[in-house]
């Protein structure tokens, strides 16, 4: 074994390149050219509309990026959308998977539908809760609230970020409820029922046997999730369009109306620059977290 | 297994109400398929709607309505849904293809020949995911512009192939090590090329990860709307874009809305729920078993 892995390292030294090649090379141009550029005109006058006015502003664009109050109430919003919706589907999760965990008639079919939501494209759930949950009059939610005799919500007025939680929640709670159900199938069934013999409750043996069980895999929910929660995008687009005023704009939906509605490139690239930089301190402690998982 | 040990649990704790492993099945047998049905229901109620008239689906939530096809009928002929259709699955299934040829060598030589380096290569890949589309948005615009990319297949085929290319490398290397090396080892012995022990050895034998592989990459693709709403208009949109445009007021016909979308998420939701097990090892690279 170790002799076969000497040599392949000698003569695998050209081979692990050349086979790599492709992979690295094409990752390595796919974020250093737009990382490049986006700083680039980050530091440009460059308005699509104003194509005479260009040139060189030093950190203009930066300047009014951040004497804005819009790029605050993005930020913030992005962190409370971010926040919590990791905070339900966590919890939410855990607790879900110790459900579907137990034994009950139909467990298979029932677990299916629970994980359903996270195949249904952004697009569609958006709309669906638009139009079909939450609308103001023919919502079935306004319909239930009605049925108890209570005062239907107009959700996307009244609290449209809650509604944007609300979606995106429903969306990644089943991705959380996936990744930790399978977490809990490699749960010591011998260790569980050796606690409970010491007379353990079930509420002693959650905390002290299947959260630590479940420690790494938590860790992974909320790297993957805070990967696509930071740029969470097609919800808002298609139900608020970040309004009402700015209540829903994220720093994503925030570029985006800058880039392609306001055609400011050089504002654009510094709100992008600064989504990057959000997302490397993110990136910095999750990809640790995730090498230290890999470890063991 | 869980049987076995139930009188034991259940003598333990006689006192409780839930002592009766009867009961305690029975509360655990409603509790989940309630919160598996709140779960599904939207899911659930878009079919439904799918199938009512335009003046049923308006009215008060009903589940007794008769159940027609027109909206179905009504989405096909106007709007040429089909060609949305088209796009996403050529984009998905073009860029799947694309990532896991560039992706096969690659997570080969890292499972296979693994040096100092690699672990911080799959680590480097994965940090690419961590950069935000958004941030790179008005470059990535510009220069399909400038190559005339902007609402093409093959645009966004590059697009999604680079987005799942580090998923697929550490998902192909998750399976990739799973298989035993003497197998490898042998075929080396014998003179089998690096070629040849890829494509006689290494794919047959992984061939149901290098499956669900595929099949993640294709999901994602499928649902992908951030790069398919900025970099399509017309000619290129995949269903992702084509139900967005339901956003506007005048789109506002819930069956049609709901039979479009069905017809949008049906064959992601059904290969979802064949490959979930797989999944879930790609999607945590191997992390959560």
């Amino acid at each position: 074994m170790n002799k076969t892995r000497a040599s392949g390292r000698t003569v695998g030294g050209l081979r692990t390149l050349s086979l790599q090649a492709p992979a690295v090379t094409l990752l390595l141009v796919w974020m250093l050219v737009p990382l490049g550029m986006t700083l680039w005109f980050s530091l440009q006058r460059y308005n699509l509309l104003m194509p005479g006015m260009t040139g060189f502003a030093g950190l203009e664009n930066y300047e009014y990026l951040f004497t804005d109050p819009a790029l605050w109430s993005a930020m913030g919003t992005t962190l409370l959308l971010v926040g919590w919706v990791l905070v339900i589907t966590v919890v939410g999760g855990t607790l879900l998977a110790v459900l579907f965990q137990q034994d009950f008639a139909g467990r298979g079919i029932a677990r299916v539908l629970a994980i359903s939501p996270f195949f249904v494209m952004p697009t569609v759930s958006a709309l669906v809760w638009k139009n079909m949950m939450m609308h103001p009059s023919n919502g079935v939610l306004s319909w239930v609230a009605e049925t108890f005799g209570l005062p239907a919500v107009d959700w996307f007025s009244s609290l449209p970020l809650t509604s944007i939680i609300i979606i995106v929640a429903w969306q990644w709670l089943p991705f959380a409820l996936l990744i930790l159900l399978t977490a809990m199938q490699s749960l010591d069934d011998d260790q569980v029922e050796a606690a409970r013999m010491d007379g353990a409750g079930p509420v002693a043996i959650f905390f002290f046997i299947t959260l630590p069980h479940l420690k790494r895999a938590i860790s992974v929910v909320i790297m993957i999730e805070m990967i696509f929660l930071l740029t969470i995008f097609a919800e808002i687009f298609v139900t608020t369009s970040g309004g009402p005023g700015l209540a829903t704009t994220n720093l994503a939906y925030l570029i985006y109306i800058q880039a392609l509605l306001n055609f400011d490139v050089g504002m654009a690239s510094a709100g992008g620059v600064v989504a990057i930089i959000l997302a490397n301190i993110v990136a910095i402690f999750l990809v640790r977290m995730v090498a230290r998982n890999l470890e063991d | 297994m869980t049987s076995s040990r139930t009188p034991l649990s259940g003598a333990k704790a006689s006192s409780s109400p839930l002592a009766s492993p009867q009961v305690r099945k029975l509360v655990l047998t409603v509790l989940g398929w309630t919160v598996a049905c709140v779960i599904f229901f939207p899911i659930f109620w878009m079919v439904l709607t799918g199938f009512k008239t335009e003046a049923d689906a308006i009215a008060d939530p009903s589940l007794i309505f008769s159940p027609t096809l027109e909206s179905y009928q009504a989405v096909q002929a106007r709007s040429g849904y089909a060609r949305f259709a088209l796009n996403s699955v050529v984009i998905a299934f073009g860029s799947t293809l694309l990532a896991l040829l560039i992706a096969i060598p690659s997570a080969y030589s890292m499972a296979f020949l693994p040096t100092k380096r690699t672990k911080g290569t799959l680590l480097w890949m994965l940090s690419t995911k961590m950069l935000p589309p958004v941030g790179v948005l008005v470059p990535i615009y510009l220069i399909f512009r400038d190559l005339g990319l902007l609402d093409t297949r093959t645009g966004l085929i590059i697009v999604y192939t680079l987005m799942n290319l580090p998923i697929v490398v550490w998902m192909l290397y998750t399976f990739f090590k799973d298989m035993p090396k003497d197998i490898l080892e042998a075929g080396r012995m014998d003179g089998a090329s690096t070629l040849q022990e890829v494509l006689y050895l290494l794919m047959p034998l992984t061939l149901p990860g290098i499956a669900s592989t595929g099949l993640l990459a294709v999901i994602l693709s499928w649902n992908e709307a951030f790069w398919s709403l900025n970099l399509t208009s017309s000619n290129a949109a995949p269903l992702t874009a084509y139900i967005a445009s339901f956003s506007s007021p005048e789109g506002l016909f819930w069956a049609k809305l709901s039979a479009a979308s069905t017809m949008a998420i049906a064959p992601i939701l059904i290969l979802g729920w064949m490959t979930q097990k797989q999944m879930v090892r790609g999607l945590t690279f191997g992390a959560v078993k």
